[in-house]
Parts: C-alpha cells; structure tokens; sequence
C-alpha cells in the first residue's frame, strides 16, 4: 500500500465556533492506483488532501489520526523530512494554478528551481523543463512566459509539467479543472491519465461524479466531514449503496442519461452543528419514508462496514453498529 | 414559430482595443475585439434557447447586448414587435421590466448590506409597482415561492447568511417579482454544487410554466443545455456555428466543434468513450480571429477553402442550422 490514511480529523478552529471540516476518515490508495474523492463544497474532500501534505491552511488544524506514506507517517516526521518528500514523491497541484506559480517571474525559472531545490544541477534541470513542456503539449518557449501570458489551461499544464518533475509516487489533483472548459478539461484528464499510466498513484478531488466515473479506478464519497462510502468506479456507479451516493448519481445533469434528474432536497449542515447520528439524515429519502429508522439514523453514528469485497459503506441500511 | 418573442438579427458587438501610442503615432487603424459578430436568432413565448460555448466566445456579451445592458454595435433587436435597439434610456424603461438577467455569481449580484427581502422587494419600488407595505407582501410570497421558508425569517437575514444555492434562489426571486415575459439567465447554475443545481434548474423551469417565460440560457454546460432547453445554438468566437432543436444537436451534431464539446463532455452512463475527432489547442485570441472559419486552426477537418472563405449558417435539415464547410453527416 502506498498510502494509508487512518482515523484523519481535521477541524477548523474559528471565531464563529469549531467547524469539523474532516472526521475520522479512513482510506488506502494503491500504487498505481487512481481515487477520486467527491462531494459537495466543504464535504471535507479538500481538507483530506491538505490533511496529506500536512498543510492544512489555519485556522485549520489535524486534531487525530495517521498518513502513512511508504510506511512512514508524514503527520510524525520532521519537518525537512517532509519537506523532501513535497514535491519529489508527493506533488500537488490546484483549481487555480496561480496559488501555486509566482506572478513575477517566468515559468521556465520557476520550474528549474523545483528541480534545483531536490538537488538537480542547474542545466540538467533546464534540459529536463524542455521535455516536459513537451509532454504537457507547450512549445518550449512557454519557458520564457510569465504566467500571467498564458491562458488558465495553460498555466494548469505547467503546474502538472512541475508536478512531473520527479515522477511523484503521489499527486494530489485538488480540482484542477474546475475553472476550465469541457475540451480543455479532458485534454487535462488525459495528461493525469499519462502520468498515472507511468506508475504515479491519484489523489483526485472533484464536485462532479461524472468526473470521477470516468477516469479513476475507486471512488470515495464524501459527505459533511464524513467518508460515507468507498469502492471501485463499477460498485460505485452500478450498485450505489449509500441514499447519498443514489441521490448524487441522480441529481448529476447527464448527456448520456435517458433518467430524469432530481435535485438533492435541503442543504448540507453547519459543520459547527452537524446533526446527531448520520449527517446525511435529515435530507434523506429513505429515513424519511421508513419510521422504523426513528431513533436510530438521527441518533447512532454508523460505522463503516465492508458490505461487499473493496466497497465500504456508512450507512444503517446495511447494518454496522455505532462508531 | 409564429411570432417570437424576440428577434435578434445580426447583432454585433465591437471593443475598441486600446492602441499603443506607438500605434496612435503612426496613425494605424483602431483595432477591435469582436465579442459578437454578427448573430441572428429567434426565442419563441415560453421558449428557451441555450447559449452554448467557451469562456471568450462571446455568449455573455450576447445575453448582455440583447437587454442592452451594453449597447450594440450593429444589429437589431426586436421585442415583441418593437425594435428596441435604438430607443432612449426613458422609452426602454418599460421593456426593462418585461426583461431582467439572472447574473452567474450570486455572492457578487447581492448587495452584502440589504436584507434579502428588501433586495426582491426593491424592484417593485424602482418601477413604481407597489407602495412598500404592498412591496413587502409581495416579497415575501415570493420568498416562499422560491423555497426560502420560513419566508418572513428569511426577508431579514443578509446575503452572508445564506449558501450559494439560497443566494442564487434570492437572484431569481428579485427577477421574477416583476413577473417579466423574457429573462437572460447567465450561467445560472455554474457556482453552485451539483447536488444544488437541478432544484434551481426545476424553479427555472416551474416559472416558464407560470409566466410562460421565455430564457436565453446562457451556458458553458452543454448538459445543463440538454435539462433546460428547447433549441440550442453553439457559438464560437463571436458566431453562432449551430443552432437547433436540442435533441437533435446532441444526437446529430453537425459542426466539428459542436461535436468536440459532446465528446469532451463527461458522463456517468458512457465511461469509456471514444473519440472520433481530434481537436487540439485553445481558443485564439477574439481580437485576432483567424481568417475564413474561425474554428480551422483546430479542426481535423480543415480544407484549404476553410481557410479563406468563412461558411454562412445554412439549414441542413428542419429548424437545424450549421456554418461549416464539411459538415458532420
């Protein structure tokens, strides 16, 4: 296992009270393996991923739990540590790849000093901004661009391009293209799909499951702080298990869908004040047809239960007592 | 159709680019950015026809110039039997209240220090509809309308108060209070989570019932397009390149970039997809389009005659229209 992600919370310490962006979140991803997290905006699915590289923004804060990356957890290891392992066997890149390129200086620079800091001498490291330029279909005279010349897909091919760099063991993708056009997005898609056909196991966070369906081999579903269910791309899509996952599938505006769409009733919680039991309870359909469930949905936390091989489930439906 | 609502016939919209003063010296000819070129459509009373394309392609200028919330270059638009496009800002007043836009950002449309119900009240106020005591009765059936309810607590919270979704439900209530017969809604549903976007979508579609609404719908989403429209036009660098019934555009599509975007687009039900045409690159610069058919630089299917001689938007089976030289058959 690459990475092994045990108990993670993350809560959020602000003025307005303590906002538990993260609870208690457990998942592995494999070599080689693509896991794309979904959900709405603040289910967590962004946090998680910050929660990786140990830079959760303040006033955030990892309250609990373990990232174990190659059997070391980067939640306990020193800080220079870390710091070689960010960038070289773990990169990351972002929704707006200005968080993560310097507006003054041109991108050809900036991507030789990734590589300079790992130790890469100087001309070695301009050769090797050349090539994957190439690989992200730029000319290399991008090089000599400064970011603010270029168009949003092209400074997100630069942030993949840098990412790149060291054939990462991991990136994270925080929705990188969100803020793109549909043709441009799938041409980003394909440059990730090529990095991960190279060996580089996938971190993938999007609010579109249709996304998701398409590229990734396992998908996660989140949902206010919580992992509600995970499983391959196939358990997820054909047989949804969570009332969530049912519900998002639906409420997805789909080309290919004969189905009507259906919008998800009420709003996600205040995560300051999440609802008793499971979170997703007082918008779902099934608790509110079945009375029997009284008492126990809006009560009990359920745990996570392995309801078929690799496809995990929180939910009472299928049984699993409280946390 | 037999009488649209609106008709829209070969409007333009011109930016001037700002010359150098290299350029002013040596006296060289304005240039400009050509956001619409040249676009010609018809809405029909309760109909609605989605805007589709890029960012940069012109869409939002186009929803923006038809209200003249930015005035044409050329073109005329016509509304309901009257051509507005030359009428001053006291003859437009009543048009402007059978006519209103939904903004794409609800954090940006909404005043931060009104109180939502005042901020769906005020238009009555504006257009001398209501007293206030009648504006705040009104404003607060349409809140419950919309779905804010309790809808007399809902009338005094503020923006910040609210998510995304409740946000763009206020922008939609502040436009339909004035109960207009036309309505631009542009990128409505972009910034909201997708869990939101079919409730607004259905609210959209419940006031075409009520009103007989007519919508250009204004989208980069050619699947929210198929949700919520009866006719689609794709347009591309400041032309419409097709225009149809939907169902028949996303079944057919004829033009090569129309086909790019369903291709591109991605789907739960058809995971594995193939890809019969190869389109590369980005969409050039509006101020320097290329010559001929603007999409050529990135068509696999270009031809010398691409190049040089642009296509007119000709009828290639009923209601459905394409530019393109070598159509998709």
């Amino acid at each position: 296992m690459l990475l092994e992600v045990k108990n993670l919370s993350i809560y959020y310490y602000t003025l307005a009270g303590v906002v538990k962006g993260a609870e208690n979140v457990t998942f592995d991803i494999d070599r080689g393996e693509w896991v794309t997290f979904v959900g709405e905006s603040g289910s967590g699915k962004s946090t998680v991923a910050h929660a990786i590289m140990n830079i959760v923004p303040s006033p955030g804060k990892i309250v609990s739990g373990e990232v174990i990356f190659e059997g070391k957890d980067l939640l306990k290891i020193g800080k220079d540590e870390l710091r070689k392992i960010r960038g070289k066997d773990i990169s990351m890149i972002f929704q707006d790849p200005m968080t993560s390129l310097d507006p003054l200086r041109k991108v050809g620079d900036q991507m030789v000093e990734v590589m300079t800091v790992h130790g890469v001498p100087g001309d070695e490291a301009r050769e090797r901004a050349k090539e994957l330029l190439e690989k992200v279909n730029l000319p290399p005279d991008r090089l000599d661009y400064y970011p603010h010349q270029l168009s949003g897909g092209q400074r997100q091919r630069i942030s993949i391009a840098m990412a790149m760099a060291f054939n990462p063991k991991l990136l994270i993708a925080d929705e990188p293209t969100t803020a793109l056009d549909v043709i441009v997005q799938d041409s980003i898609m394909d440059l990730i799909d090529a990095l991960k056909a190279e060996g580089t196991s996938i971190y993938f966070v999007t609010h579109d499951i249709s996304l998701a369906a398409e590229r990734s081999d396992k998908i996660a579903v989140m949902y206010a702080g919580k992992l509600v269910e995970f499983g391959t791309v196939e358990q997820i899509v054909e047989n949804p298990l969570h009332p969530y996952t049912k519900a998002l599938i639906e409420a997805v505006p789909d080309l290919w869908k004969e189905s009507e769409v259906r919008a998800i009733p009420g709003y996600p919680p205040d995560l300051r004040s999440p609802p008793p039991g499971c979170r997703f309870h007082p918008r779902c359909p099934v608790f509110r047809e079945r009375s029997a469930l009284k008492g126990l949905c809006d009560a009990v936390e359920p745990g996570m239960i392995e309801y078929e091989k690799g496809h995990f489930v929180a939910c009472h439906l299928y049984g699993g007592a409280g946390e | 159709m037999s009488k649209p609502l609106l008709r829209v016939e070969n409007l333009k919209k011109y930016f001037p680019v700002r010359r150098s003063i290299l350029e002013a010296l040596r006296k060289e000819p304005p240039r400009y950015v050509k956001a619409v070129d040249g676009i010609s459509f018809e809405i029909g009373r309760g109909e609605v026809l989605a805007l589709i394309g890029e960012s940069g392609c012109g869409k939002t200028t186009a929803g923006r110039t038809v209200l003249r919330l930015i005035e044409p270059t050329d073109g005329r638009i016509i509304f309901d039997g009257t051509d507005i496009t030359e009428l001053s800002r006291e003859e437009m007043r009543p048009f402007r209240r059978r006519m209103q836009i939904i903004f794409q950002d609800p954090y940006a449309s909404l005043s931060p220090r009104m109180k939502i119900g005042d901020a769906i009240a005020h238009p009555l106020l504006v257009h001398g509809l209501a007293d206030k005591e009648e504006a705040k009765e009104m404003a607060l059936k349409m809140l419950k309308r919309v779905g804010l309810t309790p809808e007399d607590e809902f009338y005094d919270r503020y923006p910040h108060h609210l998510s995304g979704g409740q946000r763009q439900r206020v922008v939609i209530a502040r436009a339909m209070i004035l109960k207009p017969e036309f309505v631009v809604a542009d990128e409505a549903v972009s910034m909201i989570d997708v869990s939101m976007r079919a409730s607004i979508l259905e609210l959209l579609e419940s006031f075409r019932e009520e009103y007989n609404l007519s919508q250009l719908f204004i989208t980069h989403d050619i699947a929210v397009g198929k949700l919520i429209a009866d006719r689609i036009a794709v347009m591309y660098l400041g032309k419409i390149v097709e225009m149809g019934p939907t169902e028949e555009v996303l079944k057919n599509p004829v033009h090569p970039y129309t086909m790019a975007i369903i291709q591109a687009v991605p789907s739960i039900v058809r995971r594995k997809k193939e890809k019969k045409l190869k389109i590369t690159g980005e969409v050039p610069n509006a101020a320097n389009p290329p010559s001929g058919c603007r999409f050529h630089p990135r068509c696999p299917l270009a031809t010398e005659e691409c190049k040089t001689k642009e296509p007119e938007l000709v009828e290639v089976s009923h209601n459905h229209f394409v530019a393109c030289h070598h159509p998709i058959h």
